[in-house]
């Protein structure tokens, strides 16, 4: 398979590829893509009581990062080529990578999780590549009612190439299993740990998963979005404000 | 006075009759030998005296020494908990426990609104403020689209040069105190004052400023601000020669710190160490010139490295990176040209503008009999963005600036709210610290000190 052939594979809407129409990548699509935020009801945001402002009815859907079209710009195009042909080399399926994403200036891919430990790999040593630093690991929870609410996130910086890139990876919140890359990036330990501790996101292999900011004890993670933010009701000149958590939200 | 002093002849088996370990018969075992009993902890010694020799050389062999240093412990950089396992005084073993000082301030920031979220990031890592607000902002504007106005830009690299000097003044002074050198620590929290009054005049407070804020800053500098930045600049100019008098060249102060916490260019990059450990190692990496934000590309300045790769390389390079940053405050001074400091899109900037009352700091009077007397939609718009913010268009982006101690890296996610969804600070003191280890294993437990003061970790950046 050539580079040309393989980069078409990554084009919406293509399913040509017998490694892109398995059941994952089916599954993939029906779902939508990748769900990154929550549906919206009425114009000012307001959660919790009626609707007096005659806008109740309006709907705004979650929102999913659209895939990248061909040409990427910024140089990603080149990128992208490279990284296939290097995953092609290593014998890693271009279906490791679910759905590509630029925006704002920087370019994200979507990784199947099977596949992330060898990517990163591929990232790291081809010399087309070279991502030698792991700036950053850490998980994103887009709330209780999206499907694979659990994300973790990459930030990989190549310093012979001065660019950065974002793999992401998305799980189930009761199937939160990532493989861990410390074997590759001996500096994800941390970042892994304090995802683990914050997120509950399992990385299999890491050497050893243990809280690192809450005490070992602990019982449940804080950073998701069903953990209560806690706090206690404040008085103020006679009026009592309210947690954070349970003030008036417009968001 | 010649009373005899057999009063108390009763048998002394009675006064340890309770103790099941006491030796009662002393006619054939040593009184002061260890007693010893077994315990789920491992075996537990009863020291009476005079034993040591025999009780150190059964350590010597087998057994070696957990001591658990911190987390409060004048050494150790902050709450930082070290626990070193020791064989004699060499170091085996060193994992570093962090956690004390974690606030919460990721999740705090998903229930503010987006200002709002400058006034908790500033507060991670306590000694570089103006980074945090800086990468924060920098996040968000690109999330928005909008770019600061350029006054703000030159604004915001003459607030980061000058903490930076701060910060690494509060390196080589804590650093100074760890290792004993006490001079070192009054000299650098002195100029570090000198920095903190500047500050406190430009942006209103010494630490936590709140002042850069998405669009731009919190308000314009006040007046004579040139005239007090330069006189900064002459007594830095003056000062700065102080620290190679009292240290550079100082032969107790190079013992202590030459040769130790070694970590060469491929341990960094593996372990992730960015900074001044790092360039400590040969890379001339620093973020202001690979990629340049706040328009880093228009100052003239230099990044210095060194190949040493040892604790007295990274003092030496902060040492100089002091003298660049000056370089550029100065520079900056020249860039400064009339303008605003604020973004123009109302939806986005700050309504109010801040002055000096009878009572302190608060909306100018002005400003609020024009919102309360003139202009109801200026009330209703005020009060839009103060109470609900603004919002921001969905995606992810990761900025990263160049602070003290490395790549500060700021992730944020916004699902379309007026609320970040996620707020990450990717924060160089979490990271470096993972290279103690590294740096310490092998070495003397003295050197562990020199090692930690020479990473630098805040720990309010570490914990968060």
């Amino acid at each position: 398979m050539s580079m040309a052939d393989e980069s078409k594979d990554l084009a919406p809407g293509r399913t040509s590829s017998a490694e892109l129409s398995s059941a994952e990548q089916s599954e993939h699509e029906t779902r939508g893509g990748v769900v990154a935020g929550r549906a919206r009801q009425g114009m000012f945001g307001v959660q919790g009581w009626g609707d007096t402002s005659g806008y109740g009815e309006l709907r705004l859907p979650a929102y999913v990062p659209p895939p990248a079209q061909r040409p990427y710009g910024d140089g990603f195009d080149e990128l992208t080529d490279e990284l296939l042909a290097a995953m092609h080399e290593r014998g890693v399926p271009a279906a490791a990578i679910q759905q590509v994403t630029v925006d704002r200036g920087e370019i994200t891919y979507y990784v199947r999780r099977e596949h992330l430990v060898a990517l990163c790999r591929t990232l790291r040593d081809d010399p087309a590549l070279r991502f030698e630093l792991c700036s950053s690991v850490s998980g994103v929870d887009y709330g209780v009612e999206v499907d694979q609410r659990l994300h973790v996130t990459y930030h990989l910086t190549s310093m012979t190439y001065r660019r950065r890139i974002r793999l992401e990876v998305a799980v189930d919140v009761d199937d939160a299993h990532v493989p861990s890359v410390v074997e590759v990036y001996p500096t994800a330990d941390w970042h892994e740990r304090e995802t683990w501790d914050m997120f509950g996101i399992v990385f299999d292999g890491h050497p050893a998963l243990t809280r690192i900011l809450m005490p070992d004890d602990w019982d449940g993670f804080p950073q998701r979005k069903d953990y209560p933010l806690g706090g206690i009701p404040v008085e103020y000149k006679g009026a009592e404000i309210p947690p954070p958590d349970q003030r008036r939200a417009y968001s | 006075m010649t009373r005899p002093k057999d009063t108390n002849t009763e048998p002394a088996h009675t006064v340890g009759s309770g103790t099941t370990d006491t030796v009662t018969d002393t006619s054939e075992v040593d009184p002061y030998a260890a007693t010893s009993r077994e315990t789920t902890e491992g075996r537990v010694y009863t020291v009476t005296g005079g034993d040591w020799d025999e009780l150190l050389d059964d350590w010597r062999h087998d057994e070696r020494i957990v001591v658990n240093m911190g987390p409060q412990h004048p050494s150790t950089h902050g709450v930082l908990r070290l626990v070193l396992e020791l064989e004699g005084e060499v170091v085996t073993q060193a994992r570093s426990v962090i956690g004390y000082l974690h606030t919460g301030i990721e999740k705090n920031c998903e229930y503010r609104t987006w200002t709002q979220g400058v006034t908790f990031v500033t507060r991670a890592d306590y000694l570089s403020p103006l980074f945090n607000e800086a990468a924060y902002c920098l996040a968000t504007e690109r999330l928005l689209g909008i770019t600061a106005p350029r006054r703000a830009q030159v604004i915001r690299v003459l607030l980061m040069e000058l903490n930076r000097v701060g910060s690494h003044l509060v390196a080589i002074a804590t650093g100074g105190m760890e290792l004993g050198a006490l001079t070192g620590m009054t000299a650098g929290f002195r100029e570090r004052e000198e920095v903190l009054h500047l500050l406190e005049f430009l942006t209103g407070l010494r630490m936590n400023h709140g002042f850069i804020r998405p669009g731009g800053l919190a308000q314009d500098l006040p007046e004579g601000s040139e005239d007090k930045v330069r006189d900064f600049l002459k007594v830095m100019d003056t000062r700065l020669p102080d620290y190679d008098k009292l240290l550079t060249g100082q032969p107790i102060w190079k013992n202590r710190l030459r040769n130790v916490a070694y970590l060469p260019l491929d341990g960094c990059l593996q372990l992730g160490v960015t900074g001044p450990i790092l360039r400590s190692a040969g890379l001339e990496w620093d973020l202001r010139k690979v990629q340049p934000y706040c328009g880093y590309e228009e100052y003239d300045f230099e990044v210095p490295t060194s190949t040493d790769a040892d604790a007295y390389a990274r003092y030496l390079l902060r040492v100089e990176e002091m003298h660049q940053s000056l370089k550029i405050v100065a520079q900056c001074l020249d860039k400064l040209e009339p303008g605003p400091v604020m973004v123009e899109d109302g939806k986005i900037a700050w309504p109010a503008q801040l002055s000096i009352g009878a009572d302190g700091m608060g909306n100018s009077l002005e400003y609020v009999r024009k919102i309360m007397g003139q202009s109801m939609e200026a009330l209703i718009h005020h009060f839009k963005l103060v109470t609900e913010g603004f919002a921001v268009p969905p995606g992810q982006v990761y900025a990263t600036v160049e602070s003290p101690r490395g790549e500060l890296g700021c992730h944020l996610v916004s699902d379309g709210g007026t609320r970040p969804l996620r707020v990450h600070m990717r924060d160089p003191s979490f990271v470096n610290l993972q290279s103690l280890p590294a740096m310490c294993e092998g070495g003397l437990v003295a050197d562990v000190i020199a090692g930690v003061a020479s990473i630098d970790p805040v720990m309010g950046g570490v914990d968060r």
